[in-house]
């Protein structure tokens, strides 16, 4: 299977971890993420206001770049990416003007968009078009007695048109996850309460609160590792356990990784897909006190 | 704090209202938005509250509050209203009463501290995009 791919800019810097252990991990699977060109930020939130249509010209641009392509499916990695695209498009279907607004402003377009794109998340496509079935045969690793908590943050799951889960208050896809790569998923409470965002630049200690809180919250429930999928989640609940750790000086160390890094990990893939150098808490020692079987270089 | 038939006409109800395309006076203070907000202990005026300083007028109480600012767009409030009023639309018209006035919240100069972090590039556009002038 090939399906267009929107990276980001993200994906391309602080998540080089995300992008390369899914790209790798993809492969394994047969799917090759075909990085659509041209690529421009979606603006990372979704503008709220009724009247502020020109802040959804970015992520309607990057569907036309996809439509551009001969594509009719979009996937992303970055939560808040998904989230951005996927409430422009729905809000530009349900009203054609300003979506015809849109395609005059992008006038030096070869094509104009039609909303026909659909846009889906990486977990979703794993789930609904590659299966869990086909990501269990792929595993090598057994990764036992690992316990492992979904993180889903807010935006995979709100409002609810974005929801990658049926059920947006208790939602079970990430646990599905990691029961197919072999681990044994943690149920914890805080699993879809916010990290605290973009608070991370004008309110650190917010953020430094939220995160205590959260992690916290999972090793009660006896959690080795977290995953998530919003590279703002991963610095807030693995960089910032710099200050945690200054703050709360009796808390221990969690490891915070992608979902892909985990599921690359699982299959066995090398060092250059795993990327863990780029995680601030590395898995490492959890890993080999576990006498889980070592990386390839 | 006074409450009057020139406050409840203010002008803060029409804007918020026009920004958020949302219905104000739907809200019936039944306070689920505060019980799930997970910023509502940092806040001066919790969820409800916020939305009670709109409805009636209160101009200066809701520019001077604290809340949309910590208000994490979470979208927690918004799934779970009763009434079906998106309240992450009535933060962003909020906060849009101070950046369409050309006030930054987010303290610009201090941007070199922050990128000395290594904070990644989507936390750096949000907070231009949520707290600075628009």
């Amino acid at each position: 299977m090939r399906i267009s791919y929107y990276p980001g800019c993200t994906l391309k810097s602080n998540a080089k971890n995300f992008e390369d252990s899914a790209i790798a991990s993809m492969k394994e699977l047969g799917v090759e993420l075909d990085e659509i060109p041209q690529w421009n930020c979606c603006g990372t939130v979704f503008s709220l206001a009724s009247d502020d249509l020109i802040h959804h010209l970015a992520p309607i641009r990057i569907l036309l770049r996809t439509k551009e392509t001969g594509s009719d499916s979009l996937v992303t990695l970055c939560s808040m990416c998904y989230h951005t695209l996927k409430l422009s498009n729905m809000r530009v279907k349900e009203n054609p003007d300003e979506l015809e607004k849109l395609n005059n402003i992008m006038y030096m377009e070869e094509i104009t968009y039609d909303g026909t794109v659909s846009v889906y998340h990486l977990l979703s496509l794993l789930k609904e078009r590659v299966g869990f079935d086909k990501v269990e045969e792929r595993i090598r690793i057994d990764l036992g007695s690992l316990r492992v908590a979904p993180y889903y943050g807010c935006l995979l799951l709100r409002p609810e048109g974005v929801s990658i889960d049926p059920n947006i208050e208790n939602p079970t896809i990430m646990s599905e996850f990691i029961s197919a790569v072999g681990a044994i998923p943690v149920d914890f409470p805080h699993q879809t309460e916010c990290c605290g965002a973009y608070l991370t630049v004008d309110n650190k200690d917010l953020v430094v609160e939220r995160t205590y809180e959260i992690l916290e919250s999972a090793r009660r429930r006896g959690t080795e590792f977290i995953i998530t999928s919003c590279p703002l989640c991963q610095f807030n609940l693995d960089d910032r356990q710099k200050q945690v750790k200054q703050k709360f000086p009796e808390f221990e160390e969690i490891p915070v990784l992608y979902f892909t890094q985990l599921l690359a990990f699982a299959m066995g893939l090398d060092k250059k897909a795993l990327r863990f150098d780029l995680n601030y808490v590395s898995p490492l020692s959890i890993l080999e006190d576990k006498q889980i079987l070592a990386i390839k270089d | 704090m006074e409450i009057s038939a020139n406050t409840l006409r203010s002008d803060v109800v029409k804007k918020v209202s026009e920004i958020s395309g949302e219905n104000l006076s739907a809200c019936y203070q039944c306070g689920k938005c505060s019980a799930g907000c997970p910023s509502a202990d940092r806040m001066d005026h919790i969820p409800s509250q916020f939305i009670k300083l709109i409805q009636l007028g209160m101009d200066e109480e809701v520019r001077s509050s604290n809340t949309p600012w910590v208000c994490l767009t979470c979208f927690i409030c918004t799934v779970r209203c009763p009434k079906g009023i998106d309240i992450a639309r009535i933060m962003e018209a909020a906060r849009l009463l101070k950046s369409r006035e050309n006030v930054d919240h987010f303290e610009v100069s201090s941007l070199r501290a922050a990128l000395e972090e290594g904070l990644p590039p989507i936390a750096v556009v949000s907070v231009f995009r949520k707290h600075t002038a628009s």
